[in-house]
């Protein structure tokens, strides 16, 4: 009696435990923290990526527009997957997408850009990651989307999905 | 290209053979013979060979930067070190299945060598529940991460190996680590083997205290080489750092030294059996379960090869497979042994073995739960959680003390029926414990109470069992040695914590920086290159409060394939301190960002490790049981 109530209270758990993995399995390992306090974006400057001048963060998100950030970079192998996505996304007329190269080789990067098209309409370079860092970024990739008022108002760790893509498409509306 | 295809051909064929050891062995279950069929032995060789060739041609493709095997696309460059090309086989997802494949097949096949006392029926099921297992991975390995995937058109350039596993420490910490790890495999099978034959017996148990030891030998060391390369490598000035790929490998060691204990007690007593069939089930389960958690990307660790779901779901169905089939085995075999065995008053050796359990499975306990809980919680509420240090070490350090304790006096006690002799040297060894811990401690810490009861009880068993290696005339080494062993670990770990101390700043070359009385003087830097990386190599000069000085000369590291920036720590070690130096790029290039630590009997860490893996080894090579 006591053996078979344990053997099915052993299976009861072993087949939540089972659901559980199953499900975790299927979630993204992507994350969107909650964003406390309007935080507006770092002022800095950066690198372009095509002509090596420095450029203003002022100039860069210059236009009364939602914008993208996207942190990426030719090692990660994340950002490959993500890219068909963002090129989806720059498709849309209400959104520019900026680039931010993490540590990168400028070689590689533009071989990369080359290979899998360019969705951005401005890449900057963060050599040493501390403009990333500026931005409150943990690692490639990442995506920021910033509103009109240069206040980032939502981020995402981890490469975007078809779900954060429909998100974002319902934010920037 | 032709190592390509050996290799794929000879895993087919060595599942192939799995199926058909699988056909032979189930038609000697039931033949009259005493002897098993010498057949199943050379088929059992002949899969290991068919194993080791493919095993072989996966490192020959990457010695030869075969760039049409994707793995050695993924993993490999030309200008890596022929070091590295070598220890890359195993540093990546297909190459490490096939290492776990290499290992399974090994011990069964060293199992069926070394177990020819045994009842023939008991080693065929053995060799049956292993094949299950081997199959398994075959399947796992060319169905979801086959090594041998042909590449066309042939890339010129591999995308490299990442540069924080081009390390010594690491090359050799997989293969000995799985050693360990897999080799828990053999236990799961032959335990699951005797419950159905209903040889759970004193005789089984000496035969599988074998393996145990030997498991547990290369778990300990193995983990011990991963935690030398955080420590080294990563650049963060721990050992440990609770990552769920570290509690992963710490599991099956809980329950492999509680094992372990419980075999001894099985032995001796034959009693205790049902623990030792759920342990053995479980360390495996464990391993399978880490290897499930860490493969498939359902946990975010350096470990974390690919997030290919297909990879994790055949994992997951495999391992509840087992689990179903182990548990079910138990249930309907397993019978408790005789009642007279288990008759043991509350004093003895017997009860300070279960005690020892019950501890190992509450650590056990925190560790899964840390490890699993946020999965559950995102699961069940999309809550995303970091379980940190901060649970384990408030969970786990106050445990501690009664362990130590129990430690302590657990291996006095006699089997059955005792009583504590010796009461007034325990009682002296005691006193002195705390008064000495009294003065160490009491100008050091904020929280004196805690830990000087935490210390004491540390040194408490340091002291027993360094009276008894000396003192008493030598009768159990093995253990002494590896109690010991333990003791000098929790020892070195509390000073370790308690002493460290730590500088970060930002400095540039030419500048002095100085803190108490110690002094950082940034003297120069230079650069150096390689064919795998290029260095910026810093030289500082630190005055300590003692007035010595030393050079230190960290490193960062820019590798060009794949394009990584890594900090190597530079670090002296002595028998007292570790002096740890690790700097960073800070933003404008001119200054650089270091962490200077000190960190106090660092080196008594490895050397404890090792004293207790020496006394698994010792207890493993000695001639006869000891009275």
């Amino acid at each position: 009696m006591k053996n078979k109530f344990s053997l099915f209270f052993v299976i009861i758990f072993l087949s939540f435990c089972f659901v559980v993995f199953y499900k975790g399995l299927n979630n993204s390992n992507t994350y969107a923290p909650t964003i406390k306090g309007k935080k507006k974006i770092p002022i800095f400057e950066a690198k372009d990526f095509n002509s090596s001048v420095y450029l203003n963060s002022k100039k860069i998100f210059e236009e009364d527009n939602f914008y993208i950030l996207n942190i990426w970079a030719s090692w990660c192998v994340p950002c490959r997957t993500e890219h068909p996505l963002l090129m989806r996304l720059s498709k849309n007329q209400s959104v520019k997408l900026i680039g931010l190269n993490y540590r990168d080789n400028l070689n590689n990067a533009k071989k990369f850009i080359n290979e899998l098209g360019n969705p951005y309409s401005q890449i900057i370079i963060d050599d040493n990651g501390t403009l990333s860092v500026e931005f409150g970024a943990y690692g490639v990739p990442e995506t920021f989307i910033i509103d009109k008022n240069k206040i980032i108002i939502r981020k995402f760790i981890g490469p975007i999905n078809n779900e954060i893509v429909e998100e974002i498409k319902l934010i920037i509306k | 290209m032709l190592a390509n295809q050996i290799g794929y051909y000879s895993l087919i064929l060595g599942l192939l053979l799995s199926v058909l050891l699988c056909g032979v062995s189930i038609k000697d279950l039931n033949s009259s013979n005493k002897q098993i069929n010498q057949n199943v032995l050379s088929l059992s060789f002949l899969q290991l060979v068919f194993v080791i060739v493919s095993f072989l041609s996966l490192i020959l493709s990457f010695i030869n930067s075969d760039f049409s095997n994707e793995t050695v696309f993924n993993n490999s460059h030309t200008t890596k070190p022929l070091f590295y090309k070598i220890s890359g086989t195993w540093g990546n997802h297909e190459g490490s299945l096939l290492l776990w494949l290499l290992v399974l097949t090994l011990f069964i096949f060293l199992f069926l060598i070394k177990s020819r006392e045994q009842p023939k029926k008991y080693r065929i099921l053995t060799l049956l529940f292993q094949q299950i297992i081997i199959i398994g991975f075959f399947l796992f390995v060319l169905m979801t991460s086959n090594p041998f995937n042909y590449l066309f058109p042939i890339p010129t350039e591999g995308l490299g190996l990442n540069p924080i596993l081009q390390d010594p420490a690491l090359a050799i910490h997989p293969p000995i680590l799985y050693l360990g790890y897999v080799g828990t495999s053999i236990i799961f099978s032959s335990s699951l083997a005797a419950v159905t034959q209903n040889y759970v017996s004193k005789k089984w148990g000496k035969h599988i205290k074998k393996w145990v030891l030997v498991s547990w030998i290369f778990l300990t060391i193995g983990i011990m080489l991963g935690s030398i390369w955080a420590y080294y490598e990563l650049g963060w000035g721990g050992f440990w750092f609770w990552d769920p790929v570290e509690n992963v490998s710490l599991m099956p060691w809980l329950i492999l030294t509680a094992l372990l204990h419980c075999i001894i007690v099985l032995e001796r007593r034959a009693a205790l059996t049902s623990w030792v069939v759920i342990l053995s089930i479980t360390t495996f389960t464990l391993s399978m379960c880490g290897t499930f958690l860490v493969r498939s990307g359902i946990l975010n660790s350096v470990h974390t090869f690919a997030n290919d779901p297909a990879r994790g779901i055949f994992i997951l169905i495999f391992l509840f497979i087992l689990i179903v089939l182990s548990l079910g085995i138990f249930f309907l075999f397993h019978k408790e042994s005789n009642k007279n065995s288990s008759n043991f008053l509350w004093l003895s050796r017997e009860t300070s073995i279960l005690i020892n359990n019950w501890f190992m499975m509450y650590f056990l306990s925190v560790v899964l739960i840390g490890t699993v809980y946020p999965i559950f919680l995102d699961v069940i509420s999309s809550e995303k959680i970091s379980v940190g240090p901060p649970f384990y070490h408030k969970l786990i350090v106050p445990f501690l003390i009664p362990f130590l304790f129990f430690m302590s006096l657990g291996p006095r006690l006699k089997w059955i029926k005792s009583k504590i002799e010796n009461k007034n040297s325990l009682i002296i060894t005691f006193i002195i414990s705390i008064m000495l811990t009294f003065f160490i401690v009491q100008n050091l810490t904020n929280d004196l109470l805690f830990y000087t009861i935490l210390v004491s009880s540390a040194f408490f068993l340091f002291f027993t069992t360094l009276k008894e290696l000396f003192i008493k005339k030598i009768n159990n080494i093995s253990q002494t040695v590896a109690h010991f062993g333990f003791s000098l670990l929790i020892l070195s770990i509390l000073f370790n914590s308690i002493l460290s101390s730590e500088i970060i700043t930002n400095i540039k070359i030419g500048e002095k920086y100085t803190y108490n009385k110690s002094e950082i003087f940034f003297k120069n830097i230079k650069e150096r290159k390689e064919s795998n990386f290029n260095s910026i190599i810093a030289y500082f000069e630190i005055k300590d409060e003692n007035g010595k000085t030393v050079e230190l000369k960290p490193e960062i590291r820019i590798y060009n394939q794949p394009v990584i920036i890594t900090s190597e720590a530079d670090i002296k070690t002595t028998l007292l301190e570790d002096k740890f130096l690790v700097m960073n790029l800070v933003k404008g290039k001119e200054y650089f960002n270091i962490r200077y630590q000190v960190k106090p009997f660092m080196i008594w860490i490895w050397i404890s490790v090792l004293l207790l893996s020496l006394g698994g080894l010792m207890s493993l090579f000695k001639k006869k049981y000891e009275k």
